[in-house]
């Protein structure tokens, strides 16, 4: 067995052993290199991990060599592999971009901490993507969990701290419930393991446990995933995080979540349960409508520029949400489509974000009026990737959008008024993206300054590498687009 | 030319913008670079003109992000003559740019320039498109690269009206013309542009006026009522915005789409056996009528001028409904000469304010004997609105009315007599005051001319409104290829 072997094993187990030695180390700015790093080469691992899969298909790996269902299996398909590459992509775009920011959020006595709860939170999320089975999720959506609740809080923001006591309530509810759900799961079929739960759920189908942890389980996660009107936590947790933190977590923590989410209810439960998807639907339809609606009317209100994008945060959930409910193949890949399309977006505007407090010191839009004159480039950057959170074509917003719509159009009955509700809060969106760029190219700067500001040329540059990606992947969505096609199979066909 | 070479066209104008905004600091480059950007453009695209007009349809895919839905430039009659125009007429709306800006000392002069090379490339986007996935790209890029040039000002107003041309254009083409490109693709497979159309077969009769209705509509560009309210509100751009963009590049882009769309997508025999269709018929003359009597009651000059361009507008679209061989080619025709009457009469006016800094209509009594070459050129524009001969609105007219006769369409017949009517009740007062009443009391009269760049300019396009009389054979040979399938 070579190193390549041992890939998916890799992909948790490097940052997790990293970041006790990160925490060794003295200054913030070796622990900052040394996180980047290990976040570059986890990058570089799920990069491998996806060639493989496009290659030969899903991975398997055998924890310590123990065959499953006994011994801890760790199973890599296409839908990991969007989710791998969207942890660590994000991970390595705020430690990367976010240098500066997280210098000035950050005690410098205190930096090698925090550096070692980011490592150890992309852990628990990569260890989410890969684990093969229920308790393993639980374990690392724990690990990651915690180790997020030290990120937001730890900036200098004190309302961060009611934030993320929410946020950990919350989130422990979800957890919680989840468990439970495992729990019954476990009682009736002895297993935990994915792939064996879908085979011998087959024998207890229809018995009340098996359908109160469906129940269980769906809004456990549906809490995590801050799906509508269950993301509460979200819009505080997001603005007042350090800004680089917010890149990162805005990017991927809650698609981990949707991502589980869709694994149980479509690879478990999917197959066995009668009637499950019309349940399913019936649920979750709903409310990602009102999220789709009502998150983006809160949206155009919002003062805050980060509490803007939050709630946009929580319509682009909503949007993936409705299209994984559809329960159709074309439906699943809208949604893991917009999963990848809506974190290059959001990614890329919070890492703007960073860059406008980084020399306006506020991310209140009253006082970034005149912005877009003062840092030209970083505004051109946002706008881009507004655009593609909008859905104008030609960038990466527009392909998942169009998938979302094709998708809903196959709905008897309902395809038209789905239609409708998409495009509303599409234009939604450009209302409260526009009154952003409207103000920050127009609006009179505070003060008399209106000398140039802009941020230093890396950051600038990695800026616009994250807003042409958005471009990239709009006229070229090849990788994404084959991922979501082998996850789909994957979860419409059960696990291998 | 390989067909490779057509997304040259697109680029000449993106590395101009480039060019353009590296040598802001020098005034003089800059505007050289502009004016080389569009004469190499111009040269570029007419260099196709023959080989089009010979029968050749080249075509190139540059990528293909969905299956059915791919990045391709074609070029066909329709899209040949709009990129001809857009084209020709940007290096005459340069030279005409460079004497009104400096000459009105406008701020932000690089983003200015910028901006237009970057709408021009857009509109080269749009005649260029092979399928609607690339035009409805070109039509959002052409929207967002001139709400700049329209909240040019940056004052509040100004800024109030660019939402209102935002707004009603991105509002509309996401939410009607989008669900009408993905209804189109998920009812036949593609968005091909093809002659005869795709429709066909694909969407049952009543649905068929439901889907031209998403797509008229949705086409904000072409100010059919009642989604005409941006055209006023664009006019507080500088005027060699409202020249060029809202009198041919944005507007004619606009109606262009329409054409095509009826012509390429839902196939002009299809669309003539569709009772559900006909209704477009009634608001174009609606649209036709009420802009025109709206017109009649302006004061502003500029805003008079962009009812007016309402009003012909939906001339365009009306040829095209009438559906029959010689109303399309009306139609084409009427996109060009009513481009080179508009744009004219639009100088004229922009000539007018950097001259005598005069906006409003009863300023303009007696300056016809201090600014002879302006107020003359916009007598021609004016007559060829009006379609009197010999200008180019006659030629267009004529074709238009031939065309509702060969369909005994009565509808189109009245409203194009009437709106002729309108048009000169509102124009020739303006002609006469302007040259034969007294000078208007409390108005400043100690001006000339305005500037040499901007005679020029004007002075070119009046020429050319008047040449299009006698000169129009090639682009009635090109365009007659659209209707060559199609029964006399």
């Amino acid at each position: 067995m070579n190193l390549a072997d041992h890939l998916p094993a890799l992909q948790v187990a490097l940052p997790l052993l990293t970041a006790p030695l990160v925490i060794l180390l003295r200054t913030g700015f070796l622990a900052w290199l040394a996180a980047l790093l290990a976040s570059l080469v986890s990058l570089g691992l799920a990069l491998l991990l996806t060639a493989a899969v496009l290659e030969t298909g899903t991975q398997h790996y055998a924890v310590g060599g123990w065959a499953p269902p006994f011994g801890i299996a760790l199973t890599v398909d296409g839908l990991s592999a969007l989710v791998l590459l969207l942890i660590t992509g994000a991970s390595s775009l705020a430690l990367a971009g976010g240098r500066q920011s997280l210098r000035l959020d950050i005690d410098n006595r205190r930096a090698p901490m925090f550096y070692g709860a980011w490592l150890i939170a992309m852990a628990g999320l990569c260890g989410i993507a890969v684990a093969g089975d229920a308790f393993n999720v639980f374990v690392f959506m724990e690990i990651s969990s915690l180790a997020t609740y030290i990120l937001i809080a730890a900036g200098r923001d004190r309302r961060a701290l009611s934030a993320v006591f929410k946020y950990l309530i919350i989130g422990t509810i979800g957890a919680t419930f989840y468990l439970i759900g495992v729990g019954f799961i476990y009682m009736m079929t002895g297993t935990l393991n994915f792939a064996d739960m879908a085979l011998r759920l087959n024998d207890v189908i229809e018995t009340r446990p098996i359908i109160i942890a469906a129940g269980f389980i769906t809004i456990g996660l549906a809490l995590k995933a801050a799906i509508f009107p269950l993301h509460i936590w979200l819009p505080r947790a997001y603005t007042y995080a350090p800004n680089a933190v917010t890149v990162f977590i805005a990017a991927c923590s809650t698609k981990v979540s949707i991502y589980i989410l869709l694994r149980f209810n479509y690879a478990v439960f999917h197959g066995n349960l009668l009637g499950h998807s019309d349940l399913f639907a019936v649920f979750i339809i709903p409310l990602a409508l009102s999220g789709i609606l009502l998150a983006s009317a809160i949206a155009i209100y919002q003062v805050n520029l980060k509490k803007m994008l939050a709630f946009s945060s929580v319509a682009q959930i909503g949007y993936i949400a409705l299209a994984a409910g559809l329960a159709s193949q074309a439906g699943l890949v809208a949604a893991l489509l917009h999963m990848f399309n809506h974190a290059l977006a959001k990614g890329t505007l919070f890492l703007c974000v960073v860059a406008f407090v980084l020399t306006s010191r506020s991310a209140t839009i009253a006082n970034l009026h005149g912005i877009g004159r003062r840092m030209p480039w970083t505004m051109a950057a946002f706008v881009l990737a507004a655009l593609s959170l909008v859905g104008v074509p030609g960038t990466a917003g527009f392909i998942s959008k169009w998938y979302l719509v094709t998708a809903v159009m196959e709905v008897p009955g309902w395809g038209v008024p789905l239609v409708v509700a998409i495009i509303a809060s599409s234009l939604m969106a450009v209302v409260y993206v526009w009154k952003f760029v409207e103000v920050a190219y127009y609006g009179k700067a505070p003060g008399d300054d209106t000398a140039a500001m802009e941020v230093a040329l890396p950051l600038r540059a990695l800026i616009w590498v994250a807003a042409l990606s958005n471009v990239y992947f709009g006229l070229f969505p090849q990788l994404p687009l084959a991922l979501a096609q082998s996850g789909t199979s994957t979860l419409l066909g059960g696990l291998n | 030319m390989g067909a490779q070479t057509l997304p040259v066209i697109l680029l000449l104008p993106l590395l101009g913008a480039v060019a353009i905004a590296l040598s802001g600091r020098w005034p003089n480059v800059r505007e050289a670079i502009s004016l080389l950007t569009a004469v190499t453009l111009a040269v570029l695209v007419f260099s196709w003109f023959p080989d089009v007009s010979a029968g050749a349809r080249p075509a190139v895919t540059l990528s293909e992000p969905l299956p059915g839905l791919s990045l391709a430039l074609s070029l066909e009659p329709l899209g040949m003559m709009f990129a001809c125009i857009a084209s020709f007429l940007w290096i005459i709306n340069t030279i005409y740019s460079i004497g009104y800006m400096r000459g009105n000392r406008e701020k932000h002069q690089t983003r200015f320039y910028v901006c237009f090379a970057l709408a021009i490339a857009a509109a080269m986007g749009i005649a260029l498109a092979d399928n609607l996935f690339t035009l409805f790209l070109f039509y959002e890029i052409l929207t967002l690269s001139t709400y700049p040039l329209v909240a040019h000002k940056g004052d509040a107003k100004t800024i109030a009206s660019a939402r209102v041309y935002l707004g009603i254009l991105i509002g509309t083409s996401i939410g009607l013309l989008l669900p009408a490109i993905i209804w189109t693709y998920v009812a036949t497979g593609t968005t091909t542009f093809t002659l005869g159309g795709i429709i066909q077969g694909n969407v049952p009769g009543p649905a068929v006026g439901l889907l031209l209705g998403l797509f008229v509509f949705g086409i904000g560009k072409a100010a059919l009522m009642p989604v005409h309210r941006w055209l006023p509100a664009a006019m507080v751009a500088p005027t060699p915005v409202s020249a060029l963009l809202h009198a041919v590049a944005v507007v004619k882009a606009g109606v262009f789409c329409v054409t095509k769309v009826i012509i390429y997508i839902f196939g002009v025999d299809f669309l003539f056996s569709q009772p559900s269709a006909q209704w477009l018929q009634y608001v174009a003359a609606f649209t036709i009528i009420s802009a025109s009597v709206v017109a009649l009651y302006q004061t502003n000059l500029k805003r008079m001028l962009a009812y007016s361009t309402i009003a012909q507008l939906s001339y365009v679209i009306m040829a095209t409904i009438i559906l029959k061989p010689l109303a399309e080619i009306g139609a084409a025709v009427h996109i060009a000469a009513h481009a080179f009457g508009k744009i004219t009469l639009f100088f004229a006016a922009g000539a007018i304010y950097t001259a005598a800094h005069k906006t409003e209509l009863w300023q303009l009594a007696g300056i016809g004997r201090r600014m002879p070459i302006t107020m003359g050129a916009f007598t021609i524009g004016a007559l060829s609105m009006i379609g009197v001969p010999p200008t180019g609105g006659f030629v267009s007219k004529w074709f238009i009315l031939a065309g509702a006769f060969q369909a005994e369409n009565y509808l189109a017949i009245f409203t194009i007599i009437a709106s002729t009517a309108l048009n000169a009740m509102y124009f020739l007062p303006i002609i006469y005051f302007a040259w034969l009443a007294p000078d208007a009391p409390d108005v400043d009269m100690a001006h000339g001319e305005a500037p040499p760049a901007i005679l020029l300019a004007l002075g070119v396009t009046a020429a050319l409104t008047i040449g299009f009389f006698f000169f129009n054979q090639p682009l009635l040979d090109l365009e007659s290829q659209l209707v060559q399938s199609l029964p006399l």
